[in-house]
Formats: structure tokens, sequence, C-alpha cells
């Protein structure tokens, strides 16, 4: 995915997003890190199609908007919020992308039940969601998003809800999955340690207009374990995106 | 000792505390109606008003069905009608900004001023009652659905359109689900304005003879003073208002009891 000199201004009158350029390669997990309005989400929903850009190209797999019409089944998204379908089960939930497509019915079991063991929902597919924790809800959100097989992953604040606990754990399956099905991601985050602990490429963010600041390489292999978490060099790219975010906000 | 733990009541309790107040107040009224000796022409005792239930009983819920089945046609026509009209007010914003005000037109012209045109203007009687019905009795199907249909999480349907679902496919697979609970909240009000629509016509067309429905015994025992059986006709009423309520809360109950807030018991 490329988009190149992308901006967007809402019809408030809202400028959100000044021009950016910025390219998620295969195999990318690229995080955008920034404070609240500084365009993340904009970002994410340019790259999503869910909005078109005032100025500025973007770019899918080499085709441009007016080409494809939308990014479709390549692209999956997770949202701030697990945005299930509180009158359908679990399992009912992570079939939706299949259902829409068409994808026949044999099929699309045996794809749910292939995703949901790998998210560790198997016993829970004929639960509602309300009947899940949070983090259970998140997963089958996750669960949904990778059932069509996606090639790039769209992740807006996924684990900003949960506790620190939950989400540490999260983030360690996340970058498990990302690691073994070679998925491209695309992570909005407001936190330092999360930005540090999961991605390849962190791009810092600035408000007013929200604008790129710098992208930083997280030159770390994979897999990273906890003990990632508690090294001098993890501190040392948290100390260094944290001056860089305080001087965007400045 | 504060807290919910303190509230909880026993499901016993809910259904024997209100039938303990209202056969204390029956006694009440039994006892003040004897020792007063108050007129029954003024105010019947309950037991005279039991005893013209039974009495007049083929009279009356002849008339309750009558009554019942304007009612329940106009709260149907009100659904088929309403969940079309809110259907066509999501499709399209122009549409209903051309047709909502005269919606609201409808619910806030009192029926007893127009009941009168429309028994004029529509020659079946019965036609006209269940129209008059319907008038008040569809608003809030229109208005709750509209409303529920609208209130779709931003993020499931930013998921459909990521998934290129097709209109049809939006409004079946999460707009008509979604509205659900909305939806039901109309109907429990619906349920009641159709019998009070019902009723008020009646009253408006005063129409007696096979067809007189509860309206017209309550007039008509007004008129002879056989006060015991304008009683009955309004016990009547009333339960038949109870009833179709409690029937939509069961409906209700039934389709969003594993899912929805607004029907999941604090046990579950």
């Amino acid at each position: 995915m490329q988009a190149v000199g992308v901006a967007k201004t809402y019809a408030t009158g809202t400028r959100a997003l000044a021009r950016v350029d910025i390219t998620v390669h295969d195999g990318d997990f690229l995080t955008l890190l920034g404070p609240s309005g500084c365009g993340k989400t904009t970002l994410l929903n340019l790259i999503a199609g869910l909005i078109e850009p005032d100025a500025g190209t973007l770019r899918w797999w080499g085709r441009e908007l007016a080409a494809t019409g939308a990014p479709g089944q390549r692209l999956a998204m997770v949202f701030q919020t697990p945005a299930l379908m509180p009158w359908a089960r679990i399992a009912s939930n992570v079939r939706l992308p299949l259902d829409l497509a068409g994808v026949d019915p044999a099929t699309a079991r045996q794809s749910v039940a292939s995703v949901m063991r790998l998210v560790g929902l198997s016993e829970v597919g004929t639960h509602f969601p309300r009947e899940l924790s949070g983090g259970m809800q998140m997963r089958a959100s996750i669960a949904r998003a990778l059932v069509n097989s996606p090639d790039l992953l769209l992740m807006d604040e996924p684990f900003g809800a949960l506790d620190e606990f939950t989400r540490q754990r999260l983030d360690d399956e996340l970058v498990a999955l990302w690691a073994a099905h070679k998925l491209s991601i695309v992570f909005v985050t407001h936190s330092i340690a999360e930005a540090v602990f999961l991605s390849t490429r962190v791009a810092v963010m600035g408000a007013r207009p929200g604008r790129l600041i710098a992208e930083i390489a997280i030159d770390e292999p994979h897999p990273r374990g906890e003990a990632f978490r508690g090294e001098p060099r993890f501190a040392a790219y948290c100390q260094r995106l944290s001056k860089l975010v305080a001087e965007a906000h400045a | 000792m504060s807290g919910r733990g303190g509230d909880a009541v026993h499901p016993f309790a809910r259904i024997g505390a209100p039938l303990l107040v209202g056969a204390l107040a029956l006694a009440l009224w039994q006892i003040v109606v004897s020792e007063y000796d108050v007129p029954s022409y003024i105010v019947p005792s309950p037991v005279a008003v039991m005893h013209a239930l039974v009495e007049d009983r083929i009279l009356l819920f002849n008339s309750l069905g009558v009554t019942l089945g304007i009612a329940l046609t106009a709260l149907a026509v009100s659904i088929v009608l309403g969940v079309l009209v809110a259907l066509l007010f999501v499709r399209s914003r122009w549409i209903e900004l051309s047709l909502f005000p005269y919606a609201v037109l409808l619910q806030v012209t009192p029926i007893i001023a127009i009941a009168p045109l429309i028994i004029i203007w529509v020659k079946n009687t019965w036609l006209a009652l269940v129209l008059c019905a319907v008038v008040v009795a569809i608003f809030p199907i229109i208005s709750n659905t509209t409303l529920g249909l609208r209130s779709v999480d931003p993020a499931l349907l930013n998921l459909f359109r990521i998934c290129r679902a097709s209109r049809s496919q939006i409004l079946f697979r999460l707009r008509i689900p979604g509205s659900l609970p909305y939806f039901f909240g109309g109907l429990r009000i619906a349920s009641g304005l159709s019998l009070i629509g019902a009723v008020v016509a009646e009253f408006v067309a005063g129409t007696g003879g096979q067809g007189a429905g509860l309206a017209y015994q309550i007039l008509l025992a007004g008129i002879q003073l056989n006060i015991p059986r304008l009683f009955a006709a309004l016990l009547l009423i009333t339960l038949s208002g109870v009833a179709l309520f409690a029937l939509t809360v069961w409906v209700s109950r039934l389709s969003l009891a594993r899912w929805h807030e607004s029907e999941i018991s604090p046990s579950d």
C-alpha cells in the first residue's frame, strides 16, 4: 500500500491530515504513533478506502481506488471496539466477511473453525458476544479480520480499552500471529511501549494538522518475548520515540 | 448496608405485592360502599361490578371481541405500514425530510377531532374505526423503527463497507436486527394506543347493534345509569390493554433475551 501526498479536510473545516507520504511493504508491522487528534485514524480510514483523500493518491497492490473501487477482501480492519453484532453468536460474527462475500457454507465453516482455533476461541463459538470478556471479544474481532486471509490488516487502537495485563497478552499473541502468517499490519496506538514492542517501523505523527514527523525502524529480532520489555534497548527506543512525540506535540 | 444486594426482590413478591395492594383496595372500596350505602348508580361495589360482568357476559364479551378485533387489526396495519415508512425514511433523507413533519402532524392532531371526518369519509364503519386506531398507533412504530434503523454501530457499518456489502446486505444483516430493540419499544406503546384509538373512535361513531364495541356499551350503560355494567366494560378494556402490553413484552423478551441489555435478567 502506498500513499503519496494524501491530505484530508473534513466538511466541518477540520484539517485532519496535511500531505502524507507513507508506504507499507509486504510483511511490515507499521505502527502509527501520536497523540489524540493527530490524524492517525483518518490516515487508517484513508488506507481502508472508507474515506477519500482531498489530494494525493492511494495505491493498493499497484492499483488506484478508481480502478478497484475499494481495497476489498485483501484488506481487513480491527476497530477500537470489538464491533461484534450483539445478536449473532461468535462463530456467526467471525464468518460475516465470508457470508458477505458469498463463500460457500462448507468452506466458510472450515475457515471459521481454523481461525477460531488460531485465536483460542474454539470453545466459545456458540456464545453471544456479551457472554465474553473484553479481551475475548477483541480476539473474536481479530479472528473475523483474519478469516478471509487478508494481505493487509489495519488495526485502530484495538487494545486501547483493555487493562494492561490483557493488553500485553494480546500484544504477544498478535506479534506471534503476524510472524507466523507473514501478515502486513498497520497498527494505530498512542502507547509508545506497545509501538516499540510490536513494530518493525514506527511512524510518529504530529497534530494540527496531522502530519508525519519521523519514521523509526525497530531493528530487533522477532519473536520478542516478555524479556524484550525489560531490556535497555527497549527503553532506549521508548525514550527516543517519547522525545519525538513530545516535540511533535510542542 | 447499601448496594444492589439489599434491593434483591423475590420473584413471588413481584406478582404478590401488587396483587395484595389490589385486593386491599378492592376490600376498602367494598367496605366504604357498603358502610355508607352508596347507590350503585353513583359508585357500584366491586361485587356489583362482578355481578354485572357475569350477568351481561355475552353482551360484554361480544363487544370486547369487536373492540379487540379493531385494535388488533389496527396494530397489525400500524406495524406493517410503520415499518415500511421507516424503511423508506432510512433509504432516503429527502423522503424523511419531506414526510416526517406530516407523520408528526398526524400524531399531534387529537384523534377525537379528526375521527368524525374519517367516519364521514369512509363508508364502511369498521374500516373507519380501524383507520382511526391506526392514526393513533402508527407514530411510535415509525419514529422508533426509524431511529433504530439509523442507530447502527459506526464501526460495524465501516466493517460492512470494507467487506463491500450491498445495500440489502447492510439492511437485512445489520440495520434490521440492530433496530429490533427500538421497534419493540415502539410496539409496546403502539399496542396500548391501538386500543385507545379503537375505543375513542367507537365513542365518536357511536355505532350500536351487532357490531357494537365496548365503548358503545359504556355509552349505553351511562345513559341507562347502569353503572355496574359501565364499570364491567371499563374493567374489560383495562384488562385487554394490560394483556396486549404483556403480549408485546413477551414477544420482545423472546426476541431479545439472549443479547440485548433491556431484556437480560440480572441473574444472567
